[in-house]
């Protein structure tokens, strides 16, 4: 076998390295110097009651969201106002919606071919045949020529997940992907997200979904207000949280 | 009482057939260069410059609010009065009228076109720009054609207005459709002939572009039905 790569794990960058990030609408600060690392492979999930700035956070790293101070590193890549650097990162950072934003106009497959075309320059057929695998993939090819309205919210959401995997990321962000859906279907989606973590992707989960955060979280984050209150391995920040915060919002989340 | 053959020989004569012509590319040249400078009008009325915001705003406040006649009467005769440069040969009343309709129209439209804008969801430009589109390739790609679909039935209205006012231009001799009616009248004295060939006329175009509407609805209502 031959080593292409140094073989240590801890020589490869981060994938992604927050430090010190701080966010103010105005006079409300959204995130209080946040830092967090997530290393090349793992898969991270956020959770926390809702104005936390879970959400602020994760669309920080693709600059949906401008921070205001500290540093937010993706793969080497450090991000700020250059138009560059931020193409460079969202070309490396794929995202899931939690209103799957879609593009309603054009068929599964065209929202799947449209930016394999125009960011990536790949030719049609090309752009296609990718499109077309990886709606295999969430299993769902056989909707590729109807139009988003036309599906049920779960399939919506699995052709969105297909349509970020389309520009090949190295990360993947997901903001709540199943808290739109009717419960039946959020299986269907957390089932390809489950799929995902197993082949390795890089995944950064907003989500309350515990059973998924259980099979795959390499870690879980919980926030509140702005801050990161504690994280842990999944079965130590569920079973045994420290702090008293944490313990109240995992009770209430099942009860 | 009504000469039938007049009414028809007005109807297919040349005269009209020409006033109409003229009615009607009068009508596209405003309606298409209005439609483009409204897009950007209309967009850049959501723009962060409050400067920009407020040329727009002062824009459609005077254009909207001054009537279309005025405008039409002072884009060809005041405007020669400020510099001899519209006193040269290529300031004809179709130049003038076009001027003075295109002026109008842009405020008009940039109103729809702003709201239409605000229509399509702040999601369409997230998930675009997630995927690493610019925004230039999502306002062409994603936000226009949701756009245009949703302004579609008011920009039809304001073409089918623009239609019709392009007959004040009767006042600065424009030999459109119903100068040329007027002319007709005033020679023959035969007013339901020459009215009625003319509102033939009229309702053929609007009728067109009718149809023009539902077919082009049709196309852009894609995955909406």
């Amino acid at each position: 076998m031959i080593e292409s790569f140094p073989s240590s794990d801890a020589q490869l960058p981060s994938a992604v390295e927050l430090s010190d990030v701080n966010k103010s609408y105005g006079t409300f600060h959204v995130l209080h110097d946040v830092s967090l690392t997530v290393g090349q492979g793992e898969r991270v999930v956020i959770c926390g009651p809702s104005g936390s700035g879970k959400s602020t956070l994760i669309r920080c790293i693709n600059r949906l969201e401008t921070h205001q101070s500290g540093r937010i590193i993706v793969n080497s890549v450090e991000l700020s106002d250059d138009s560059s650097k931020i193409d460079h990162v969202r070309r490396d950072v794929g995202m899931v919606f939690q209103h799957f934003n879609l593009f309603p106009h054009l068929t599964v497959l065209q929202n799947c071919t449209l930016a394999q075309r125009w960011v990536r320059k790949r030719p049609q057929s090309e752009a296609v045949d990718i499109a077309m695998a990886y709606l295999e993939r969430v299993r769902i090819p056989e909707k590729a020529h109807r139009y988003p309205g036309e599906l049920s919210g779960g399939q919506q959401q699995r052709v969105a997940i297909a349509r970020a995997l389309c520009m090949t990321p190295g990360i993947m962000l997901f903001d709540e992907p199943t808290s739109a859906l009717d419960p039946e279907m959020v299986k269907e989606v957390l089932d390809t997200m489950v799929g995902l973590a197993e082949d390795g992707m890089t995944m950064i989960c907003v989500t309350h979904e515990m059973g998924f955060a259980r099979q795959v979280a390499s870690e879980v984050v919980f926030m509140d207000d702005g801050r990161i209150i504690e994280k842990g391995a999944p079965d130590t920040l569920f079973g045994s949280p420290s702090h008293e915060r944490t313990k109240r919002f995992l009770r209430n989340l099942l009860h | 009482m009504f000469d039938f053959n007049l009414f028809l020989s007005a109807l297919f004569g040349w005269p009209l057939a020409k006033g109409a012509m003229l009615t009607m590319v009068l009508s596209v040249l405003v309606m298409g260069v209005s439609l483009m400078l409204g897009m950007a009008f209309g967009s850049a009325a959501g723009s962060k410059n409050k400067l920009l915001r407020f040329f727009i705003g002062a824009y459609v406040w005077l254009f909207r609010g001054a009537p279309a006649l005025l405008i039409l009467l002072f884009v060809w005769n005041g405007l020669p009065q400020i510099s001899p440069i519209f006193r040269a040969g290529w300031f004809t009343p179709f130049f003038a009228a076009f001027l003075a309709l295109t002026l109008i129209q842009i405020a008009y439209l940039s109103e729809i076109l702003r709201s239409a804008f605000n229509a399509v969801g702040k999601g369409q430009k997230e998930g675009a720009a997630a995927l690493g589109l610019h925004n230039w390739q999502t306002f062409l790609l994603i936000t226009l054609p949701q756009a245009l679909r949703i302004a579609m039935p008011a920009l039809v209205n304001e073409f089918i207005s623009l239609l019709k006012a392009t007959s004040l231009a009767t006042v600065i001799s424009l030999k459109e459709l119903m100068t040329i009616t007027q002319f007709a009248i005033a020679t023959s004295f035969r007013f339901l002939e020459w009215y009625g060939a003319a509102l033939v006329y009229y309702m053929a175009m609007v009728s067109v572009m009718t149809i023009l509407q539902s077919r082009i609805e049709r196309a852009l209502s894609k995955g909406h039905r």
